[in-house]
């Protein structure tokens, strides 16, 4: 008997180290990021297509100015709410990050203290971000005006609140691999860079396991909205009928092609994406024609 | 001009959102015509963004009075008194599916006044340059497109 519950300690001991290893926050290689410098206007245009405002700048803040992200944006999931952190260049906010740190929070999901983040900072979309976009994205970041509001902390319980956790969460739900494998031509890979990576936009087109992680089964095949009531819709192209220019027109403009007009979340989307260069609406649009 | 026309679009939307309310009784029946009249309206901007829309896709080709035509309507539409369309009590709380418009319309901190306002400039603004080209026509209706994002993203129930 006591055999056996020695051998049961033992196994827990076994169990809980590999879950320790296994759960270890990873950042990305930092020689990833070496010797990359980054432009402002360039990575004003990866801020405008990752909709970065949209979570980061305070409620209700529709300035049409240089976005102060003071954050304070709540995500409801069901595992509590999560509320956006300060992100402007500021002692509150990422103030004194490098490159490296900004690249392992989005790409990694990585604090610079070496701590998991929240995949509400969607990480699983990032990690597909090209390094050089996100040497861009921080001197862009850094030429904004710093807010020196703190960050809330999120509103979630018990066993959510160890971040160790997050390790297992990625473990099955931060992959490398592209959702659409085959990307023929440079259109397609553009438009799966910026709808898988950059706009993250299965974070909300497409539904969630119990877990929370992404159904990659039923990608944008439409999701509960994160934000309130209603549904975000299907943009699947077996549940959406319209033709790759009425989609690229939606995202210049706003307007369907029965000319409603985008509303909630997608309204600040639209605003980023109506930045870009045709050719990146485009190259969406095509995209998401090309889903089988 | 269009000072004094800003300021009677401002009245009507102080109007709607103060002054107005509805009757025991009637007050469905006249909800439910407030709605309809409002959604109405929005066919019409659809109806005129659809001859704009088609131009500035490429769908038709571009013709300068048709497109002059359909922006000075916009513009025409979104400078109505629409000041009984908005009677308290239309919302979703109180209509159900009948309509989406949020009762956050009518919160104290509402900012529908000053996207109306936006609109009826932008829409202005389109009008006067619309029969200029299809590129003056392409850069004025990103302007209107935005504006409508100026209450639908808050105000209105997502489907």
């Amino acid at each position: 008997m006591a055999r056996f519950l020695r051998l049961v300690v033992l196994l827990g001991l076994v169990a809980a180290a590999a879950g320790w290893f296994l759960s270890a926050p990873r950042p990305v290689d930092p020689a990833r990021f070496d010797g990359l410098t980054g432009t402002a206007e360039r990575g004003a245009l990866i801020f405008a297509a990752a909709g970065c405002r949209g979570c980061h700048v305070a409620p209700g803040d529709k300035d049409e100015g240089p976005a102060v992200l003071a954050g304070g944006y709540h995500i409801k999931s069901p595992f509590g709410t999560f509320i956006s952190p300060n992100i402007s260049p500021s002692p509150a906010g990422i103030g004194g990050w490098s490159v490296a740190d900004l690249g392992n929070a989005l790409m990694a999901g990585v604090s610079p203290q070496g701590r998991h983040y929240y995949p509400a900072l969607p990480y699983t979309s990032y990690i597909h971000m090209a390094p050089q976009d996100v040497a861009d994205l921080k001197a862009y970041l850094d030429s904004l005006p710093p807010s020196d509001v703190a960050s809330q902390a999120h509103e979630i319980g018990f066993p959510f609140t160890i971040r160790r956790g997050l390790g297992l969460w990625k473990l099955l739900n931060l992959k490398p691999d592209w959702v659409l494998a085959e990307a023929g031509t440079d259109s397609l890979k553009r438009g799966r860079y910026l709808v898988e990576a950059v706009a993250h936009c299965g974070e909300c087109h497409t539904p969630r396991d119990v877990m929370g992680g992404l159904d990659r089964s039923r990608w944008m095949m439409g999701a509960p909205n994160p934000s309130g009531k209603g549904n975000i819709p299907a943009i699947h192209p077996s549940q959406l009928s319209w033709s790759a220019e009425d989609i690229a027109y939606y995202l210049e403009t706003g307007f369907t092609p029965d000319y409603d007009s985008a509303g909630g979340q997608m309204v600040e989307v639209i605003r980023g994406m109506s930045q870009l260069p045709p050719q990146d609406r485009a190259a969406i649009a095509a995209y998401l024609k090309a889903l089988p | 001009m269009k000072i004094r026309f800003t300021l009677a679009l401002g009245l009507a939307f102080a109007g709607a959102l103060t002054t107005t309310t509805l009757a025991d009784g009637h007050g469905n029946k006249a909800a439910m015509a407030a709605v309809q009249a409002r959604q109405a309206t929005m066919d019409l901007y659809a109806f005129n963004l659809g001859i704009l829309g088609a131009m500035a896709k490429g769908a038709v080709d571009y013709d300068a009075d048709a497109a002059k035509a359909a922006a000075t309507n916009l513009a025409a539409l979104s400078s109505m008194n629409q000041m009984a369309m908005w009677p308290p009590g239309s919302d979703t709380d109180a209509m159900g599916d009948a309509t989406r418009a949020l009762p956050a319309i009518w919160a104290a901190d509402s900012k529908v006044f000053e996207a109306g306002m936006a609109m009826a400039t932008a829409t202005g603004a389109l009008a006067e340059v619309a029969g200029d080209g299809l590129d003056a026509l392409r850069g004025g209706i990103g302007a209107v497109g935005k504006s409508c994002g100026g209450c639908h993203d808050t105000y209105r129930q997502p489907k």
